[in-house]
């Protein structure tokens, strides 16, 4: 078997070395009735080819977005990730390592993380990023009950605009540790609703710009409402990319800002690995999740890189720990701070501001089907329409036309009301006969039989 | 000045107790990078958690040898948590409790019975 | 408060030293095959990007976002493709890595990574496919998790599975809500969790985020789980124990059926923590065992890559009466085609909520399910043998100079070595560790797990050749000789061959520099 080194006489040789008369001697402490004598129903081994034939037909029978007209966002965005991106992650070490628990031979990794982290700080407006959550869903919940340990209060207010999944990821975690979430009615944009919510209760608010349905918002205002009230404010950001354009969450008042860095440098791959960003104010520093890097010197006075304020994480506090994490996202954190070098600043906001222009064309050539209702007004590279008829079918309809319309409203919040609304997504890689193609897809699909 | 079991010793002035840590302790913790303190104004029974000392590699709950009310905890250590490895019983001092019981005191071992206690471990 | 001492070296500020000949951070200096590589922040431009956009006839107008947009541009630098290599390829190299020597660390399971997964990983119908994308589009991704759920199912005997927790310490916390709401569901809410002294710190830690009290069950001289002191322990307030097993001590617990039935005769659940399942995948079930709920590591025993610390996935396969409260969403066979229950309604009713966004991590499950089926049940058995085989040889030739922390009786897939045989010499198991790097081995897991005394745990996994398991063992034979010699200096000063000497973790600590600042 081409993963297993050793020879059958390596294995007669060794059990003779250790005294054993056979495998089954090193296995004597599994009970009896326990013991699988033979082999578990399941296929024997198979070659490489053999399996890349059946995985290969398996991805066969899925539509790549990139196959054709592509809309869908909603926490997820297709970009261009530049080739030497996927290169270097596939460098042996940079895969095959693991956590820098050995700083002296991980130097690698560990100024990889602070490059990262400086990033992450950089565009979240704030000035301490730890070295990545698994994802944004769960950096929400995490600040959540970062917010309830520091204020010691128990409710968090989520807007009306935060991600659906991101509400039910937070309501599991703070639910579990007796912290009660409110989560305001599904609303294009709710900032009233929100400061309105606010008491001498609440540990958080959690508003996420630009939100579920687009909108853009500055939460100045809510900042200033959930200070006075001794609440922290966390700020949610899907769509990494606006952070090129838009206003930081840290210049917007955040204490906590949290993120998902899939856009930049990570592939949609349905879901799954992501990165999740997590920054937040100096004085929060020491009750933040997750891993921290930090900087320091050796033994001969060169400049060197560590994993720090550990003290915090479950290896050691264990019961007490401000988590129970173990892993970050490493990989997918390696490819986002790499995308992110190639990009600099300057190209990130290039990146932003095309993002931004095709969203607005997009939205241009749906104001012109008939029955369609633009209801985002301001927009980064996403918005929602309202449709004259039930979203869903009209997307499965439109998917047989091999056109992707878009995200209807019902697949994230069944319970919202919001059948007919459908949130319409455009990236770089948006082109002109795609918007074409939505268009003219969705008029004819529309028109009245 | 008197012991707890747990490492920790009591300097009494009057009702008002200095609390820190032993030389003892100190050391088997290592470098001290952080103390996590009460507020002043929070109330203590003794036994129950009054604080944390942070090392690089562990985190040591410090429990109230002594009911009271917190009236002081050592602003210095927040700049100089090293101060608890350098003075232990000094100027690594944690916090000042103002007591509730007396008795509690007098039950506490003696630096005979403390020193006896470490032998022991 | 016992805590293991530090041994590293500390000064009170960042003072670097500008000795002629050490590396400096603006890369001027190599060595043999290392470059110095200073920060992207250090080294890139403010104004360049390395990306290229076709940006002719293209006109940005932003009045309707007038009031939103930052002032300028994020203040990152970009570099050009060939520097943006460079850099990247120059760090890479001061990493250790599996591809590089066997990569003991007791544990975590650190085996081949094999390139087919990588492959399969990215094909396009696998990598850019949005996970909102309408069902019929993706049948081919259901049908991996649908694969990857039976894969899983069969191989532990449990009828059921939650693929999306993203890590194996967020399935400890899916497996432990899934017991929550159970005993919810049956009038019964309980407060306490049970571990052994010997668990990872992400049990104990896990049963204080999903609400519970946890209470410590003590280990018997030869490291096993204290059935007494269990049988005491169990009431009507506890909802669960976790237990390893193999359990951290490399062991099998041969009373777990024992274990078991004490705690379900208590009406509590058995949570299997499955770190250690390469040890016995193939050959026994956890199900046999008696478990409730399991998270899988597949990023250990199926051996999706580390990353540099992550990605991972974490599954838990789950019994009858756990299942119903499953967290959605989860594949089923609808009329025609697969589907996924998304929301707690219907067929979801029951499910405690949602773990994360979306589906999982998808990414790591065509790399495991192309490592089943490359393995195949024969192959899969025989990984744990080998796992096992490798571990116990390893014990063998290091037992008459390590002292075996449980000597008699075989080991498991991992060696338990504690510092007893380092008394007196004033080397400690750090020390011993940093030494090993001047001999080109990633160091085992130190310290790891607490119940042992300066504990060295040492799992080489099954794609180790006994060729570089010899070369492992006859260094480290070597060095412990050394070490009982006398030569303490040459462990203190250790290591001097790698890219740095020890780092200062207190001064770290103490004055945290988390980003760069001009």
């Amino acid at each position: 078997m081409r993963y297993l080194p050793l020879t059958a006489a390596d294995r007669t040789d060794m059990l003779g070395m250790i005294g054993a008369a056979s495998i089954e001697t090193l296995f004597a402490d599994v009970p009896a009735a326990a013991r699988l004598e033979g082999l578990i129903d399941l296929p024997r081994q198979a070659s490489e080819a053999a399996v890349e034939r059946r995985l290969s037909a398996l991805a066969g029978r899925n539509r790549a977005a990139g196959a054709g007209p592509f809309f869908l966002g909603a926490g997820a965005y297709r970009h261009h990730v530049p080739a030497s991106v996927d290169h270097l992650i596939q460098r042996s070490e940079f895969l095959t390592s693991y956590t820098p628990y050995q700083p002296e031979i991980a130097q690698g990794t560990l100024q990889v993380l602070f490059e990262f982290q400086t990033q992450v700080a950089t565009l979240l407006g704030l000035p301490v990023a730890n070295a990545s959550m698994y994802d944004g869903s769960t950096a929400c919940a995490e600040a959540v009950m970062m917010a309830a340990r520091v204020t010691k209060r128990r409710k968090a207010v989520l807007s009306g605009g935060v991600h659906p999944h991101y509400a039910a990821s937070t309501h599991t975690l703070a639910h579990a540790a007796g912290v009660k979430t409110q989560r305001l009615v599904a609303a294009i944009d709710d900032e009233a609703a929100v400061i309105g919510a606010i008491d001498a209760e609440t540990a958080c608010v959690v508003v996420q710009t630009p939100n579920v349905f687009g909108t853009v918002t500055d939460v100045s205002a809510i900042a200033q409402a959930a200070h006075a009230a001794g609440a922290l404010l966390i700020v949610v950001t899907t769509e990494a990319v606006s952070l090129g354009l838009l206003k930081s969450p840290g210049d917007m008042g955040a204490d906590i800002a949290v993120a998902e860095g899939q856009s930049i440098g990570n592939a949609l791959n349905f879901g799954g690995p992501y990165v999740g960003l997590f920054a937040c104010r100096e004085a929060l520093a020491r009750q933040m999740p997750g891993r921290l890097c930090g900087e320091t010197l050796d033994a001969e006075g060169r400049r060197g890189f560590v994993l720090t304020l550990s003290t915090r994480e479950q290896h050691i506090r264990r019961d007490k720990a401000t988590s129970n994490i173990c892993t970050n996202s490493g990989l997918c954190a390696l490819a986002f701070s790499i995308h992110m070098s190639l990009l600099g600043g300057e190209g990130l906001r290039t990146l932003a501001r095309i993002n931004h222009a095709r969203a607005q064309a997009t939205r241009d050539a749906l104001a012109a089907v008939p029955g369609v209702e633009m209801l985002t007004s301001r927009f980064f590279n996403e918005f929602a329409v309202r449709l004259p008829r039930p979203a869903a079918p009209v997307v499965e309809a439109l998917a047989r036309r091999d056109v992707l319309a878009g995200v209807p409203v019902s697949r994230l919040d069944p319970g919202a009301g919001l059948d007919d609304v459908l949130l319409v997504c455009a990236t770089e890689t948006t082109l002109p006969g795609d918007i074409d193609a939505l268009a003219s897809a969705l008029a004819e699909e529309l028109r009245p039989t | 000045m008197r012991f707890t079991k747990d490492h920790e010793w009591v300097e009494m002035e009057g009702d008002i107790a200095t609390v820190g840590i032993t030389a003892y302790a100190a050391e088997q913790l290592g470098d001290v990078v952080f103390v996590e303190l009460p507020a002043p104004g929070a109330s203590l029974k003794a036994g129950a958690e009054m604080a944390v000392v942070e090392s690089v590699k562990a985190a040591s709950d410090v429990y109230a040898p002594l009911s009271g009310e917190v009236t002081l905890a050592n602003a210095d250590l927040s700049d100089n948590p090293q101060s608890v490895n350098d003075a232990p019983e000094n100027g690594g001092w944690l916090v000042k409790i103002k007591i509730a019981d007396p008795a509690e005191v007098e039950a506490l071992m003696d630096r005979d019975a403390y020193e006896a206690h470490l032998r022991s471990l | 408060m016992t805590l293991q001492s530090v041994g590293r070296p500390t000064r009170a500020e960042f003072q670097p030293q500008a000795n002629d000949g050490q590396a400096r951070p603006d890369g001027r200096i190599g060595q043999g095959l290392l470059q110095d590589e200073p920060l992207i922040f250090e080294r890139g431009r403010w104004d360049v990007s390395g990306v290229d956009f076709d940006l002719e006839g293209e006109t940005f107008d932003e009045s309707d976002l007038a009031g939103l947009t930052r002032a300028e541009a994020p203040a990152l630098p970009g570099l050009s493709e060939p520097e943006t290599l460079r850099h990247y390829v120059r760090l890479s190299q001061r990493n250790h890595a599996i591809d590089l020597a066997i990569y003991p660390l007791g544990s975590c399971t650190m085996k081949h990574n094999p390139r087919l997964g990588e492959k399969m990983a990215r094909l396009a119908g696998f990598a850019d496919l949005h996970p909102l994308q309408p069902m019929t589009t993706v049948q081919g991704a259901l049908g991996v998790m649908n694969e990857l759920a039976h894969w899983l199912q069969t191989l532990t005997g449990m009828p059921a599975v939650a693929l999306s927790p993203k890590a194996g310490a967020h399935g400890e916390l899916c497996g432990l809500l899934a017991i929550r709401a159970a005993h919810e569901a049956r009038g019964d809410a309980r407060t306490t969790v049970l571990t052994p002294t010997s668990a990872h710190g992400t049990n104990p830690a896990t049963a204080a985020l999903a609400g519970y009290e946890v209470q410590e069950i003590a280990q018997t001289a030869d490291g096993r789980v204290d059935l007494s002191d269990l049988a005491a322990k169990l009431g009507p307030h506890v909802a669960a124990i976790m237990v390893t097993n193999p359990n951290t001590c490399g062991l099998f617990e041969r009373d777990i059926i024992e274990i078991a039935r004490l705690t379900h005769a208590a009406g509590a659940f058995f949570y299997g923590d499955g770190a250690n399942f390469n040890a016995i995948v193939g050959r026994v079930r956890p199900a046999d065992l008696g478990v409730d709920a399991m998270h899988i590591n597949l990023h250990k025993t199926f051996s999706t890559p580390h990353g540099g610390g992550g990605p991972g996935s974490g599954p838990v396969v789950l019994s009858a009466e756990l299942a119903p409260f499953a967290p959605t969403p989860w594949v089923v066979h609808g009329a025609e085609a697969l589907e996924l229950v998304e929301h707690a309604e219907g067929a979801g009713a029951q499910a405690f909520g949602r773990m994360c966004a979306f589906h999982g991590q998808m990414g790591m499950y065509v790399r495991a399910l192309a490592y089943m089926m490359s393995h195949g049940a024969d192959g899969l058995r025989q990984v744990a043998e080998d796992a096992v085989l490798n571990a116990n040889y390893i014990k063998a030739r290091l037992s008459g100079v390590l002292s075996a922390a449980f000597p008699d009786g075989p080991c498991m897939h991992e060696a338990l070595f504690d510092d007893t045989w380092l008394e007196g010499t004033g080397v400690t198991t750090l020390d011993f560790a940093k030494a090993m790097i001047d001999l080109g081995f990633h160091p085992m897991t130190m310290y790891f797990p607490l119940v042992v005394h300066g504990a060295m745990l040492i799992e080489p996994t099954e794609t180790e050749s006994r060729r570089e398991m010899d070369r492992f063992c006859d260094a480290l034979i070597d060095l412990a000789a050394a070490a009982k010699a006398g030569d303490v200096e040459r462990f203190k000063a250790a290591p001097r061959h790698a890219p740095l000497a020890r780092l200062d973790e207190t001064l770290a600590a103490r004055k945290p520099r988390l980003t760069w600042t001009a």
